[in-house]
């Protein structure tokens, strides 16, 4: 029986500068990070459980030739890649932290559905970020 | 030479984004190209060559999705959802609409219920193709200056 899922990957340009986005605006916390010759494992997840390792890695070799990682740095800056959903207890509150943060990339300010109220972002690169408040909203449908 | 791919990418997605987030403003090509920093000329040309559609058909069928998804979960009426989602008129909204789903929106209506999936989903999902070989008669990018309503 599997019990967990460990690990999800999400490609970035930059692990830096992925990890300054993830950590220091969105509010993940770093996991993993050990560097072995020129690798670099890097993970952020949710603070403050056992959650999924979001691994953040760079397209590029040994795991694929110059051309193959040219077509997914291709792909994750046109947005074509799978993004992340994450849950909040307060997503209106979160919307107002990651603006002063001078987070401005947002693809849906926080709108109200019948399963609750959630919001769009993307991360540097172009990766699809949604992050969901759970429960029934009174004001359903009004977008 | 991947680096400026890699970057006009980021900004014409930025753009599309723009699109997705404001549909029912007004907008015009020149506004969302001032989001990518690129001409309008140059926007154009380069939407579709990354995107595979122009601008201008991303965005109808963006705002003929939304319509779609108020006629599915609202008593709204038709003239009112036109304006909701971004149409200058009744009439390029009937015709687009039609050309895009074709059915009239009131028939939509009529043939479809509230879909229970999370929004975001619907909303990359159930954005109209156009079957291959059909082109939108507009060409004007701007027909949401609500000045032309009737």
């Amino acid at each position: 029986m599997i019990t967990k899922l460990n690990v999800a990957t999400i490609y970035v340009l930059d692990k830096e500068e992925a990890l300054d986005f993830y950590v220091g605006k969105l509010g993940l916390e770093k996991g993993n990070d050990v560097r072995q010759g020129g690798y670099r494992w890097l993970t952020v997840r949710v603070p403050g459980e056992h959650g999924t390792e979001i691994s953040l890695e760079e397209p590029g070799s040994p795991l694929h030739d110059e051309a193959t990682a040219a077509q997914l740095r291709e792909l994750i800056t046109k947005g074509a890649m799978s993004g992340l959903v994450f849950i909040s207890d307060d997503v209106r509150g979160l919307y107002e932290t990651l603006k002063s943060r001078g987070v401005t990339d947002f693809t849906q300010e926080p709108t109200d559905h019948f399963y609750g109220t959630d919001m769009g972002l993307r991360d540097p690169f172009g990766n699809a970020i949604r992050i969901l408040q759970q429960g029934k909203v009174a004001a359903a449908a009004t977008a | 030479m991947s680096r400026a791919v890699e970057d006009m990418n980021r900004r014409l997605l930025r753009a599309r984004d723009a699109m997705d987030r404001a549909y029912a403003e007004p907008l015009d090509v020149a506004a969302v190209a001032a989001v990518a920093h690129v001409s309008e000329a140059h926007f154009s040309r380069s939407f579709r060559a990354v995107f595979g559609e122009t601008p201008h058909r991303y965005l109808q069928r963006r705002r003929v999705e939304r319509s779609m998804f108020l006629l599915r979960e609202t008593d709204r009426s038709v003239t009112d959802i036109c304006f909701d989602v971004g149409f200058g008129s009744l009439g390029t909204f009937s015709r687009t609409f039609r050309e895009i789903v074709g059915e009239t929106p009131s028939d939509y209506r009529l043939g479809h219920e509230p879909i229970e999936a999370p929004h975001c989903f619907q909303m990359a999902q159930t954005r109209p193709r156009l079957p291959a070989g059909v082109h939108l008669r507009m060409s004007s990018f701007g027909e949401a200056r609500r000045t032309a309503a009737p």
